[in-house]
């Protein structure tokens, strides 16, 4: 028998280790935090790793949840082992199948990291609110708590389910679990072979849809039988909790490690008794040992089978002494009696006749931690005369008082475990290193680990924070870590933007990346620091890692090099050792791609020693350096006290009162974050800019501005500021200036790439240069702030359909927290700036609605006079039909309010009722003057108390035009939205959709989308995509009477403005797909306007308008405005990564791919053309 | 019946024509057309330093950019088990070559740092390749470096690729050295089995409307080959090294000219680029005619004939041979 390993996975991984085996085909849609599942399954299918049947399972990506589902129960039903992985709105897409699939007693298991469901708020954090939507489907529900167990009980569930013929939703916790990294004994196939009955299989087989025996299944019946037909099924329910806990034992036998269906850990005596499921339960687990060691009689029963939930076992379960009992939910259900699972306590209480009193209350919710303090905290309350119900446990509520107290400093981490924290930049490699680290320890070594990361929102600029805890036994904490022992600051700025000692421990050692030598560290450390340090008296060590780096050519990786100090530092292994295993991790990981990389990384870890150096910190506090607000003090009264925090990782701090009721947000908040993470800012050379605004449009977060205006608003203006004659006879006698705003910068350089200004002496000097940001920080950001007070330029004046016009108007989307040199942002800064004042925004998730709404800062903001887009995100798949919900509102408002002013004639005069009535809106002038004539509306109606009055003043804003903007990505349109889509422009109603096209699903990682283009690599299309990418723009173009464009900034900018212009304007649907490169497309950011150039001199992309409005005229609605290839396909595709990684992996088949794609290009173009030249004059 | 049999690098091989590195022999179908059209070796395209070093660094630097830090997306990548880097592939691709043609097979490699590219030749080795050609694409843009360390980087880069292989190895050299004989002496010295003269930098072009430096491949013609053909005459019969003519070898006579200024082979690329690799049997052809019409019986009868060492007026390759174009002048010019 094969020997088990000791791997180091995190919970996704270990599921999908499991499920893929023990399956035949394998349904999924991408969805975080569950995505890996399916990737991990695609890529072991995409290796030919077979199942234990020695076949390998056949993985496949849907549209949707929804779709999976579907998919998933039409292969249970033809008898293939079928499985999804899923997580929070996916789970409830699948809900109707899964009614299906259990009323029809199939085998089957979905995975589930589970995680909150969209209420107030998207979160994509762990709790249990999507599987407790799902207890009334019929499936089974078996948690899992730690990575460990969620390799057993996949396979116990699948076990089971096979036996039973009762579907199981086997879950962990989101991310907790999902994405802890821990060390798992990994089942062999053996092991997998042994606990899978082939007779059970065969069975479900037989069950299975066969025109050789045919039958019906899924027959619609009436009042007559449905109901005894439903309640066939009960003694199948029944025998589960029986089946399952054979299962466990089975499973005990064959890999030792034993189960229950409820699982009691804690003093045999114990009075006080905590019930919960998931993660949690590891957490609780240590703490009530802890407890129980210290005498107190606590206990915890770890509930494991939920559904169905067998009153027997539990109360069989529970120690005769208990006197209460607490569940413990991580759901909320607003308006019950309690959460799930207090109800069920409290009804087996009932019907098992036990007197012992229960408690419910919720926790944890959206992967809010749950600590050792906060199970004490219970078990105090517990011990109270009058204990609190329906309480909440890890929140301040200072609205309904629900909140149970508890000491955060109580600890019980115990001494013989090294507890690390690190915090890094995303992009300095942090995460990636400490993975190998626990990989090193956890595998090599006789050591447990953990490692649990905290990961950003925010795509530039990304803060990481690493927890890892290694020690001589299971590690249980289920939390992160607040007393550390060891604590890494590998970016020296984060000194000052958040308190990176905190959890350092009295005597801990902390190690910092300062670009600064051991004995100078000391006087540049903030004020604030320094007092921790001697406080703590911690053990301070100083490496210059970015010299390192840049000395044994890594650039800006510095993640060897502080795993290299970590090991030096830590002792968890001697350093021989150690260095040793850190290289082979490296040769392991980076061998195949060369002896180059390799090398660099052995310099690297062999220099890193000779520079770390223990700092003889002074016995007083020296410095002068403040941490500064988060905020400045001008920043508005919500800022200060709500956003301010969460920006400073104080966000758990803030009690309920704090935050809005209903999730409603102020504007324009990215203003009050400086995050200063450029390295490098553009400057502008006036006397070589020809003021073209190039770099204004392209800049993708709205750090380049342009103005032009009066000269006489250069008084008082920084001694730095510039100015130059504005060129252009409609500015005569005006100045202009470009502006950076170099604290929100980002340096991704896409502005100097598009600038086509060159000092003819110096080509290589642009009209706008990269240069370091630290010696001009401080002189931009006076002129920034000055050059913000300037006014904006007169709209209603302005050519807005040109790209210097357009960028003279203000961008009402600022600073959002998209990947530098983002391919998307360009066309939503646009947007803003066209119709911002007064548009309304429904966006689809993804990356769209994260880099412009996540917390704590967002991004669209508001002009002078406090008008801006009001923006929602509202599902993924719902996207079209909730901005057509919008629409709706406006058509019935603005009806009505027409209907209003025709009915108050009298009052308001004929002059300003028809006026109203019959403005044309189709200019910024027309806008403002309705704009005005509303204002006088309403003023003569101020006084008026009548219900139409009343009524119309409600309303009166609806006569300015609005422009409702549907916004998504590729993901979107092209799969999980299209079919609302398709309905939506097919209403002929006046919405207008900008579809940011990726090509491929960028917020969850790359995985392939309906707009994929052949031959390019995605997750579930690693061997290249075989078919073509669909052409949205064209199935649009066939209803006849949908503007539509497809266009690419970087290619052609004037086409863009104008199509956005021409589609805004269109009074029917229109539809904007927009090139948008992606750091998923493998390219240098910096030049992804080149390379969308390329994409159009390839013809991958055509550049083309289709106007309805130009048939009636007898012309030709299609036009093209790209020429025909220019350039072979290979020439734009083999730039990117996407497509090149396959010449690497497959070279014959890149070839053929490559070949089609071109074929797919030249047809296409042919076919346009044709369109093109069809004459509609008759 | 004549005899095209020439030795090269201690290789025989049936004929002088020899395609050079190009993008025609990334191909193994062209491959199979060069033998069968006459060719005596193929030189594969060349496996670039860049490709080997720059390649993997870019390719780890955007599969790892942006892992590991935004929470919904921790890889852009699916994994990849079986990476095939580009000299895996160039690797391959001599072992496929090796099987499906019999003429030698000369690998190429191109880079101008004695760095750790140069192992490739091992593998080259080990997959079969027949010889080695070492194309150091030098352009000295460093006005401290002198005319000896320049030099000295050709040596060492030979020398490097020599002790790790057994098979012999041809140095490609540029025309640019100021001393020709002693540079080719001391490769010759040093251990090179052959000397191929001479690298063609294709010269950048400027883009004045956009202020640019643009790439710009221009092929060559007939009489660029005047260049090589001199310094191969004057150096034969000094060496032990073979050598090879390349750049401008367009028409048999232009073959019949590289052997008899002491060429061992005559390599040709341009003429298959603009023509198709038919030309070879063309060249192949008309080198048998012309040598039947003049009653050559072998190549090597004609080897080294017109050398500076043969020739009655060897000072013909000299500077005299300037002055004398000019004397031919006529003297009643016209303005």
């Amino acid at each position: 028998m094969t020997e088990r390993r000791m791997v180091s996975i995190d919970g996704n991984e270990a599921a999908a280790y499991v499920a893929h085996k023990i399956n035949e085909v394998i349904a999924i849609y991408p969805i975080t935090p569950s995505s890996a599942m399916g990737e991990h399954a695609d890529a072991y299918s995409a290796n030919g790793e077979p199942n234990i049947w020695g076949t390998v399972p056949l993985v496949v990506e849907l549209q949707s949840e929804g779709g999976a589902s579907g998919a998933v129960h039409g292969a249970l039903q033809t008898g293939a082992l079928t499985t999804t992985f899923t997580a929070s709105q996916g789970l409830l897409l699948m809900i109707p199948n899964m009614y299906k699939i259990a009323g029809e007693l199939t085998a089957a298991v979905f995975h589930v990291s589970a995680r909150s469901i969209a209420c107030q708020a998207l979160s994509i954090f762990g709790d249990h609110s999507d599987v407790m939507a799902v207890r009334a489907t019929g499936w089974a529900l078996l948690a899992s708590n730690s990575p460990q167990e969620v390799m057993d009980l996949a396979l116990i569930s699948q076990a089971a389910s096979l036996e039973a013929r009762v579907p199981f939703v086997h879950f962990f916790d989101g991310f907790r679990t999902s994405h802890e990294i821990n060390i798992v004994e990994e089942l062999t196939r053996a092991d997998l072979r042994a606990m899978i009955d082939d007779e059970l299989v065969l069975a479900h087989r037989n069950r299975g849809f066969s025109p050789e025996r045919p039958f019906i299944r899924g027959t619609a019946q009436n009042p007559d039988v449905f109901f005894q037909a439903r309640e066939t099924v009960n003694p199948y329910y029944l025998k589960v909790p029986e089946i399952v806990q054979g299962q466990m034992d089975r499973f005990a036998e064959i890999a030792g490690r034993q189960y229950r269906l409820f699982e009691y850990v804690g003093a045999p005596d114990a009075e006080r008794v905590i019930v919960l499921m998931g993660s949690a339960a590891e957490v609780a687990h240590e703490t009530v040992e802890y407890l129980a060691g210290q005498g107190e009689k606590v206990g915890l029963l770890k509930v494991r089978l939920y559904r169905p939930f067998s009153i027997e076992h539990f109360l069989g379960a529970l120690p005769e002494t208990t006197r209460l009992l607490a569940a413990l939910d991580r759901t909320k259900e607003p308006g019950a009696a309690g959460e799930p699972l207090y109800q069920d306590c409290v009804t087996a209480m009932a019907e098992g006749g036990r007197s012992i009193k229960v408690i419910g209350g919720r926790y944890g919710l959206s992967s809010k931690e749950f600590t050792p303090a906060m199970v004490k905290g219970l078990f105090d309350e517990m011990a109270k005369e009058q204990p609190k119900n329906h309480f909440t446990l890890g929140i301040h509520d200072d609205v309904t008082h629900t909140s149970v107290d508890y000491d955060p400093n109580f600890s019980i981490e115990p001494d013989e475990v090294v507890r690390a924290v690190f915090y890094g930049l995303g992009s300095d490699g942090t995460v990636s290193a400490n993975k190998n680290s626990i990989k090193i320890i956890g595998e090599d070594t006789t050591n447990y680990a953990q490692g649990y990361f905290q990961y950003d929102s925010k795509k530039a600029g990304a803060v990481t924070v690493s927890h890892l805890r290694f020690g001589p036994r299971p590690i249980r904490q289920t939390c992160l870590i607040s007393s550390a022992n060891f604590v890494a600051c590998h970016q020296f700025v984060f000194l000052e933007q958040f308190d990176v000692l905190e959890s350092a421990e009295p005597g801990a050692t902390f190690l910092l990346n300062a670009p600064y030598g051991s004995n100078e560290v000391w006087d540049n450390l903030p004020r604030k620091v320094q007092e921790q340090i001697l406080d703590k008296d911690l053990k301070l060590y100083v490496i210059d890692a970015y010299r390192v780096a840049r000395e044994t050519g890594m650039g800006v990786r510095i993640n060897t090099i502080m795993q290299t100090a970590f090991f030096a530092l830590s002792g968890v292994l001697p350093r021989d050792q150690a260095i040793q295993a850190i290289k082979d991790a490296i040769e392991k990981t980076y061998g195949k791609r060369g002896e180059a990389v390799v090398k660099k990384n052995f310099a690297a870890v062999d220099m890193t020693l000779a520079n770390l150096f223990r700092v003889e910190v002074m016995d007083k506090v020296t410095s002068n350096i403040e941490i500064p607000p988060v905020v400045p003090p001008e920043a508005p009264e919500f800022v200060q006290k709500v956003t301010a925090e969460i920006m400073a990782r104080r966000g758990d701090l803030l009690p309920v009162s704090a935050l809005p009721i209903d999730g409603t947000y102020p504007s324009g908040t990215t203003q009050w974050e400086k995050r200063n993470i450029a390295l490098e800012i553009p400057v502008w050379e006036p006397d070589i800019c020809i003021q073209c605004a190039k770099c204004a449009i392209a800049c993708p977060h709205a750090t380049i501005r342009f103005k032009i205006y009066d000269p006489a608003h250069l008084e008082g203006a920084p001694e730095t500021f510039k100015s130059v004659e504005a060129r252009g006879k409609e500015y005569d006698g005006m100045v202009a200036t470009i502006q950076v705003a170099p604290e929100d910068c980002t340096g991704c350089g896409l502005c100097v790439e598009v600038c086509p200004a060159k000092d003819r002496k110096m080509p290589k000097r642009k009209a706008i240069n990269m240069a370091p940001q630290p010696p001009l920080r401080a002189q931009e950001r006076d002129n920034y702030a000055f050059f913000l007070g300037i006014p904006d330029f007169d709209r209603t004046q302005i050519k807005t359909n040109t790209v210097k016009g357009s960028q003279l108007l203000r961008p009402l989307f600022e600073y959002s927290g998209a990947c530098a040199g983002c391919g998307e942002t360009p066309y939503v800064k646009l947007l803003s700036q066209l119709f911002g004042d007064r548009s309304l925004v429904s966006n689809a998730t993804g990356c769209s609605s994260i880099y412009g709404g996540n917390l704590p800062t967002t991004p669209w903001t508001v002009n002078q006079d406090g008008r801006g887009p009001t923006w929602s995100n509202s599902l993924f798949e719902d996207n079209a039909e909730f901005g057509f919900g919008f629409r709706l509102t406006a058509d019935r408002q603005t009806e009505y309010a027409r209907e209003l002013v025709e009915a108050l004639r009298g009052t308001l005069g004929d002059e300003l009722a028809d006026g109203i009535l019959n403005a044309g809106q189709l200019s910024e002038a027309d806008i403002a003057a309705q704009r005005a004539r509303v204002e006088q509306l309403k003023a003569k109606i101020a006084g008026l108390d009548t219900p139409e009055a009343t009524q119309l003043r409600s309303l009166a804003d609806w006569l300015v035009k609005r422009s409702v903007w549907i916004v998504g990505g590729d993901g979107w349109a092209y799969d999980i939205g299209y079919g609302g889509l398709d309905h939506v422009l097919a209403s002929g109603r006046n919405v207008n959709v900008l579809v940011l096209d990726t090509q491929v699903y960028s917020n969850t990682g790359g995985q392939m989308s309906k707009a994929t283009p052949r031959a390019a690599v995605a997750k579930f299309a690693a061997a290249g995509k075989p078919m073509p990418k669909k052409d949205l723009g064209m199935i649009a173009m066939t209803y006849g009477n949908i503007y539509v464009a497809q266009v690419a900034m970087g290619a052609n900018d004037t086409q863009t403005v104008r199509a956005l212009v021409e589609a805004e304007s269109y009074d029917g649907p229109s539809l904007v797909i927009a090139y948008s490169t992606c750091i998923a497309h493998g390219i240098n950011m910096r030049l992804g306007f080149d390379q969308m150039k390329k994409a159009v001199d390839s013809g991958a992309w055509v550049l083309y308008r289709y106007d309805p409005r130009l048939a009636d005229q007898g012309l030709n609605p299609l036009q093209l405005d790209s020429k025909g290839p220019k350039i072979p396909l290979q020439d734009y595709a083999y730039n990117e990564t996407r497509f090149r990684m396959l010449t690497q992996t497959d070279p014959d088949r890149a070839e053929m791919l490559l070949a089609k794609a071109q074929q797919d290009v030249n047809e296409r173009w042919r076919m346009y053309q044709q369109l093109a030249s069809l004459d509609y004059s008759a | 019946m004549v005899d095209l049999a020439t030795t090269y690098m201690g290789m025989s091989l049936k004929s002088p024509v020899v395609p050079s590195a190009s993008p025609l022999s990334a191909e193994l179908d062209n491959i199979k057309r060069m033998e069968d059209a006459g060719a005596g070796a193929v030189t594969l395209h060349s496996l670039f330093e860049e490709q080997i070093e720059s390649e993997a660094e870019a390719l780890a630097y955007y599969m790892e950019r942006g892992t590991e830090m935004y929470q919904e997306a921790l890889t852009y990548f699916p994994p990849v088990q079986d990476y095939r880097r580009e000299p895996e592939e160039y690797v391959e691709h001599i072992r496929k070559a090796k099987e499906a043609v019999d003429v030698p097979i000369i690998a190429s490699l191109n880079g101008i740092t004695p760095g750790g590219w140069i192992s490739y030749a091992k593998r080259f080795e080990e997959a079969g390749a027949d010889a080695v050609e070492l194309n150091v694409y030098f352009i000295p843009t460093n006005f401290h470096l002198m005319s000896y360390d320049v030099e000295d980087l050709y040596v060492k880069i030979m020398k490097k690729v020599k002790s790790q292989v057994t098979i012999p190895v041809a140095m490609k050299l540029s025309p640019y050295f100021s001393a020709m004989p002693h540079m080719a002496s001391m490769l010759d010295a040093e251990g090179a089995d052959g000397l191929v003269l001479f690298n063609r930098f294709y010269q950048p072009d400027l883009d004045i409307e956009n202020l640019e430096v643009t790439p710009n491949l221009i092929l060559s013609r007939s009489a660029e080959m005047r260049l090589p053909l001199r310094w191969i005459a004057i150096l034969y019969g000094h060496l032990d090294a073979s050598m090879a003519l390349t750049t401008g070898i367009h028409t048999p006579e232009d073959v019949i000219k590289a052997i008899m200024a002491g060429a061992d082979i005559a390599n040709v690329c341009s003429v298959l680029l603009k023509g198709g690799i038919g030309k070879i049997s063309e060249l192949v052809t008309g080198l048998t005619l012309w040598m039947e019409e003049h009653e050559y019986s072998s190549i090597e009868e004609m080897k080294g004939s017109l050398s500076h060492k043969a020739v009655a007026e060897p000072t013909a390759f000299e500077r005299a041979n300037y002055m004398k174009v000019l004397l031919s002048v006529p003297s009643t010019i016209t303005i």
